[in-house]
């Protein structure tokens, strides 16, 4: 019919591939499959870790075990077998690992140049220091002398572990504690690498810190973890990208990040997720269950959410801010899309606890396809958090009409003086507005792209400026097939 | 040269033109009235292409080619421009950033160079004084929030941004104070030229004293059943469409001659 005819060429330019499922070859060292105390130790081990690093671990798998998966996300997917999973798996190396960026196997280098993640210092990303993690392992990191006059530390887990072992045991769980969650527990037994940011006192990190993570290895979890402090009046901005290969089984992915500021210290943590998604029919993809939680533990601290979520075959994350100190602010801003057989399950939680505490929720949602979409959100008001303030403004656009979303919104508010707002709306890209940018000459699939983008811009514009660029890029190409 | 030979459309199965001609040249004013529900709105979007509406039968040839062939973008970028009776909100994106992207789609297809930022600029603000729209307008959201007179003020600066050959104003006037009417007129007036023709849609007679047709024609139930110059609007404007009969066969149901 005519409609279809029109939906035509949004099709064709929705169904472009997903550019970075391409597979290294690279010899990989892995444990066998499966999870046991004699695979923890072995993960350690491998690792070089200090003895209390273990000990953590075995604790939290030990914890772990008496947890059972949560249920109550508006997600479906078929039981997952933790026996069939590879745990750890690095690139070989000649070494122990690489001890500069000139010991980094040159097909790795070339891996995250393809994904424009160039390594080499002279390449760079202007003014941005990046750690690459492939599959379990950190392969570099840039920049790390620059910010070593600084004071700032920017390296991988393993090396924080080995290098600041005081500065690890001082704030690892303290905000995500092993026994938060079944899949915090787990990442807390067999993470293996990340990155580890600490900015000290007065310190302004003086440019954009960022990790790339990539999956690569067959039948591979990914567990890293991310612990970002900064001290009294300190700044800093942090990026993460994620992508992996496209395969046809689902792959395991299930972080934890903490991040802790002190009295005003500032943090904005960014993301851009595109792990695999999966095919149009919901084959393969990443299960993305990731916690992420930041403590503004002094007075006057910031933290600031910042997420754009395109990949993974489901995502399962609240990125959430715990207000102690006084006058402390959390902010969350999110684009979630989710087309063909997506399914995202996501928001973010605030929980008041200092008094004059603020907060502000802005959530936008894309559904497309059969992609499904859920808000779910937490503000919470403790007895002590006077003065406190909450905006939360939670949108839902849909293309298409076989798509959902759904919103789950919770307010709980013990104090008299506080002051929390909710705004929610759903909208469908309509016919009407594609066909007057149609009549102006423009094509469907830029009207297409210039509508969400449209729609997405008050959490754009809290990006990075580059990064900006690339998430709206990012829209359009994972909006493939959303319409027709 | 627009050629419109017994065209039929329809929408949900409802059948809305039952066979309407009407010949356009190039250069020429034509001013369509008729009363509500006559299929004026209709003619207009099926001509831009919207394909909610079904062409059952007949044929549009504009310029020797199949206008019906081509979809909506394409007719658009070939100068095929409707000034919409409700223009489009589309929060969150600007309204500079929409006028340039439909701009340089046109100068793309007409193989011009595109624009840049700084000459779009410098072009749009001179087309905003003509039809007295202040800059802000240019970073506020296409027509959100717009009142009714702004939003038709915006499809004035559309249409002479994209210098279309063939106009549709489709019941342009309808909302507008007199003020506005004029600035309409005006900026309507300021495109007409030998090679630009120009369909004006109107319920009333009072626009075309500030657009003069070259020939103004009476739709009613899907067909256009009278044609004539400037007076017979005026004519309308005195008696209403009360003569057009009820079954629909409006030719045979106006008085010999037309209303005197």
């Amino acid at each position: 019919m005519s409609a279809t005819t029109q939906a035509d060429p949004i099709g064709n330019f929705l169904e472009q591939d997903y550019p970075a499922g391409f597979v290294t070859e690279v010899e990989t060292d892995s444990v066998p499959k499966g999870l046991s105390e004699d695979v923890i130790r072995l993960i350690s081990a491998r690792k070089g870790e200090p003895e209390f690093m273990l000990e953590w671990r075995l604790e939290a798998y030990r914890r772990w075990l008496t947890m059972s998966s949560p249920q109550w996300a508006q997600v479906s997917f078929p039981e997952i077998d933790f026996q069939d999973i590879v745990y750890y798996s690095a690139p070989k190396s000649k070494k122990d690992g690489p001890q500069s960026l000139d010991d980094v196997d040159p097909e790795l280098l070339r891996t995250f140049e393809k994904l424009g993640v160039p390594l080499h210092e002279r390449a760079r990303l202007a003014g941005v220091a990046v750690d690459a993690v492939f599959d379990s392992v950190s392969v570099g990191t840039t920049f790390k002398k620059e910010l070593g006059e600084h004071g700032i530390i920017f390296c991988s887990f393993s090396e924080a572990v080995k290098d600041h072992p005081e500065l690890v045991r001082k704030y690892l769980g303290s905000v995500v504690p092993p026994s938060d969650n079944f899949y915090a527990a787990l990442n807390s037994a067999v993470f293996s690498d990340g990155s580890f940011v600490f900015i000290p006192k007065g310190v302004k990190c003086p440019m954009e810190l960022s990790t790339y993570f990539r999956i690569n290895a067959r039948d591979t979890g990914q567990f890293e973890r991310t612990l970002i402090i900064a001290e009294e009046g300190a700044s800093v901005s942090y990026l993460e990208g994620c992508t992996a290969p496209m395969r046809d089984e689902n792959q395991l992915h299930a972080a934890v990040v903490e991040l802790i500021a002190l009295d005003d210290a500032k943090i904005k943590y960014s993301t851009v997720q595109n792990w695999y998604p999966g095919d149009k029919d919901g084959k393969g993809g990443i299960y993305n269950f990731v916690t992420k939680r930041g403590d503004c533990r002094g007075p006057r601290s910031h933290i600031s959410w910042t997420q754009v979520e395109t990949g993974s075959a489901i995502t399962w994350k609240y990125p959430s801010v715990i207000l102690r100190g006084d006058d402390s602010v959390g902010d969350f801003y999110s684009v979630a899309l989710s087309n063909h057989r997506q399914q995202a399950d996501t928001g973010t939680k605030m929980i008041h606890m200092g008094r004059n505490t603020r907060s502000t929720i802005l959530s936008k949602g894309i559904s497309a396809g059969r992609g499904s979409n859920t808000f779910r959100g937490l503000v919470r008001i403790t007895p002590k958090a006077e003065g406190a303030r909450n905006y939360t403004q939670c949108d839902s656009l849909l293309i298409g009409d076989r798509c959902a979303a759904h919103t789950f919104p919770t307010i709980e508010v013990r104090h008299p003086s506080a002051r929390v707002e909710h705004e929610a709306t759903t909208s469908r890209i309509g016919e009407d507005q594609l066909f007057y940018a149609m009549q102006r000459g423009i094509s469907a699939e830029d009207a297409v792209s210039m509508i969400v983008n449209g729609f997405c811009r008050e959490v754009f514009k809290e990006l990075p400026m580059e990064f900006a660029v690339e998430a709206q890029k990012l829209l359009g190409v994972s909006l493939e097939g959303s319409i027709g | 040269m627009l050629e419109i030979n017994d065209l039929k459309a329809s929408i949900d199965g409802k059948a809305i033109l039952k066979g309407l001609n009407l010949n356009v040249k190039d250069g020429e004013v034509h001013a369509i009235m008729g009363p509500n529900g006559s299929g004026k709105s209709t003619l207009a979007q099926v001509l831009a292409g919207r394909d909610t509406y079904q062409v059952e039968g007949g044929s549009v040839t504009w310029n020797g080619v199949d206008l019906l062939a081509l979809p909506a973008e394409e007719r658009a970028r070939a100068g095929l421009f409707l000034a919409f009776q409700y223009p489009v909100e589309i929060p969150g994106v600007s309204n500079a950033y929409f006028l340039k992207a439909a701009v340089n789609a046109t100068r793309r297809h007409r193989g011009l160079p595109e624009f840049d930022a700084f000459d779009f600029l410098a072009r749009v603000k001179a087309e905003m004084k003509a039809v007295g729209m202040k800059e802000e307008f240019l970073y506020r959201s296409v027509n959100e929030g717009f009142s009714g007179g702004e939003k038709k003020r915006n499809e004035m600066l559309q249409m002479s941004l994209l210098e279309p050959k063939l106009a549709i104003l489709d019941e342009t006037d309808s909302g507008l104070d007199i003020d506005a009417l004029k600035i309409v007129a005006e900026g309507v007036n300021r495109l007409r030229s030998p090679e630009r023709s120009l369909i004006v849609i109107t319920h009333y007679q009072r626009l075309l004293d500030y657009i003069v047709p070259d020939q103004v024609h009476v739709l009613a139930k899907g067909r256009i059943v009278r044609s004539g110059g400037r007076e017979l609007a005026l004519e309308l404007e005195e008696q209403g469409y009360g003569w057009i009969g009820e079954g629909g066969d409006a030719a045979a149901g106006a008085p010999a001659g037309g209303p005197r």
